[in-house]
């Protein structure tokens, strides 16, 4: 069953979109080093617009997580992870996602994770799976 | 000089019902000319309107009937409307309409709310879905993973709180326990069965921790306050209740980037505005579209410390009906229907006015707080009866 699709515009091609180089990038401000996340033009912690699209390592941790068993749609499997994953090296961001690759009894808190993308057309959805 | 207060004065309410027929424009004038009788006032004396969130293009089920489309339906003069959805979260409509009263802008302000969720998916030809192929604005950071529904970002919320503070679904079960026993003795409430602990265990999951019985349903109804100025109740015939003080605060509009959700913010905040206290308070009408987010208004407005809601309402007896702290007494969204917020404040002044029939908490309760919103949409309103 084919994920919904983002709308790409400027601020949210470089999330979408890096996974098509291996990368998972958020915005940050050159200027105090914030991350921004969702992507806007200016930082929230400094007003700074001196922002632009960064690589973080791809790894994470579990915040928190459901396993969602309601079908939303004819056709979507169930069930299914959706966690929040606090992201290495970007402070105070958070991403909601998937767990994949694993049994849904296998996700729990603070578990670590890793990026890994599902491309469909031109989006490269950024999902986590367990490490070790 | 000294600004006017502002007053709830007539209330009403359609019919509440799944599937109904009737137009949702005049479900919203059923509730209104209710709301009119009891405050004795004509249309002619309303000169504004309030509503949240504004008539949806995109999904017409969830807000069919607009402010500008009252305005002009009802052949209203008014000084002052306004729908929007960027407001604190569904009562802030009654918050702004306060303010407009409280200013000048005018002297009886209807404020309303009309839900056709069941009705239109029923009749997407009369009432469709506009959702176009791609998503956006917030949505885009939780569709594209499945993460459709509210229930799965409040999940997380609550799962979060089982976890840190252990929360168990037990405790948890409590709020949609009492609302069910509530609705019970409404007999304007959507469901009107009992639901007992065993059932709710053995209830399918929605997302986990919440179950089926942890999230209302999508309802048909109109719902509408009159907000007043102080200055002109000497046109009002019904008891005036005051809106001693009202908050809706936000320090993250996200649902995932923030570490609380709004609520928290706003609780302290509503009691910065007022000389009353929880000691003060005699009944709570907190949102509940999904079970968690009640729990959390017992937190964020300081009945019990953070982390301790769980134990708070344990075992159901503190908020029952006839318990210190009555809870949704009206049943809630999860036993009354998905009123969206407005039922809440609705049913606070039905208690403050003692006209809650079978379902009347004794005593004479005289504070009340209503609540709506969960995650970064949060509106609380303190009610007074002087
Ligand atoms: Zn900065």
């Amino acid at each position: 069953m084919p994920r919904p699709v983002p709308r790409l515009d400027s601020d949210n091609r470089p999330f979408w979109t890096g996974g098509a180089v291996g990368e998972l990038r958020f915005h940050r401000c050159a200027d105090c080093g914030s991350f921004i996340h969702p992507p806007r033009p200016v930082c929230r912690v400094c007003l700074s617009d001196n922002v632009a699209p960064e690589a973080v390592a791809g790894t994470g941790v579990i915040d928190s997580y459901t396993i969602n068993h309601q079908a939303w749609y004819p056709g979507l499997e169930v069930p299914f992870v959706i966690a929040r994953v606090a992201i290495d090296g970007a402070p105070g961001v958070y991403l909601t996602s998937n767990i994949v690759g694993c049994p849904v009894e296998a996700v729990d808190f603070g578990d670590a994770v890793r990026v890994t993308f599902e491309q469909q057309g031109d989006i490269f959805y950024p999902l986590f799976e367990k490490t070790g | 000089m000294a600004q006017p207060e502002a007053y709830i004065s007539g209330i009403g309410q359609s019919e509440i019902g799944q599937r109904l027929t009737r137009h949702p424009l005049l479900l919203t004038l059923d509730a209104v000319k209710q709301a009119l009788a009891e405050a004795g006032l004509t249309i002619g004396q309303i000169d504004g309107v309030s509503t949240y969130p504004g008539k949806s293009t995109g999904y017409l089920g969830f807000s069919p009937v607009g402010a500008d489309e009252l305005v002009d339906a009802l052949g209203i003069r008014a000084t002052w409307h306004q729908g929007a959805m960027e407001i604190s979260a569904q009562l802030g409509a009654v918050a702004a309409a306060a303010m407009a009263v409280r200013t000048g802008q005018a002297r009886h302000v209807i404020c309303f709310r009309t839900v056709y969720e069941a009705a239109a998916i029923a009749r997407p030809e009369d009432y469709p879905s506009s959702r176009g192929k791609t998503v956006e604005g917030f949505s885009q950071w939780f569709a594209p993973f499945n993460a459709i529904s509210a229930a799965c970002w409040v999940a997380q919320y609550a799962a979060r709180h089982m976890h840190r503070y252990g929360l168990t679904r037990e405790q948890l079960a409590q709020i949609a326990l009492t609302d069910r026993a509530n609705a019970l003795r409404n007999p304007a409430a959507l469901v009107r069965e009992p639901l007992t602990m065993d059932q709710y265990m053995a209830a399918r999951m929605i997302t986990t921790p919440l179950c089926l019985y942890d999230c209302d349903r999508f309802t048909d109804a109109s719902t509408v306050l009159i907000v007043s100025a102080g200055d002109a109740l000497d046109e009002v015939g019904c008891t005036p209740i005051r809106i001693a003080a009202m908050a809706g605060s936000v320090e993250r509009h996200s649902w995932d980037q923030a570490e609380w959700m709004a609520s928290y913010a706003t609780g302290p905040d509503l009691w910065k505005q007022t000389d009353y206290s929880v000691a003060d308070v005699d009944t709570v009408q907190f949102y509940d579209g999904f079970s968690f987010l009640a729990l959390s208004w017992f937190e964020a407005l300081g009945f019990c410390p953070v982390g301790e809601g769980g134990h708070f309402i344990e075992g159901g007896r503190r908020i029952a009906l006839d318990g210190e702290l009555p809870f949704n007494t009206f049943g809630g969204q999860i036993g009354a229907g998905r009123l969206h917020g407005f039922g809440f404040a609705h049913e606070a002044v039905t208690q403050l006015r003692g006209q809650g029939g079978e379902r009347q908490i004794a005593g004479d309760p005289r504070v009340a707080v209503a609540t709506s919103g969960g995650g970064p949409l949060a509106a609380a309103l303190l009610l007074a009866r002087d």
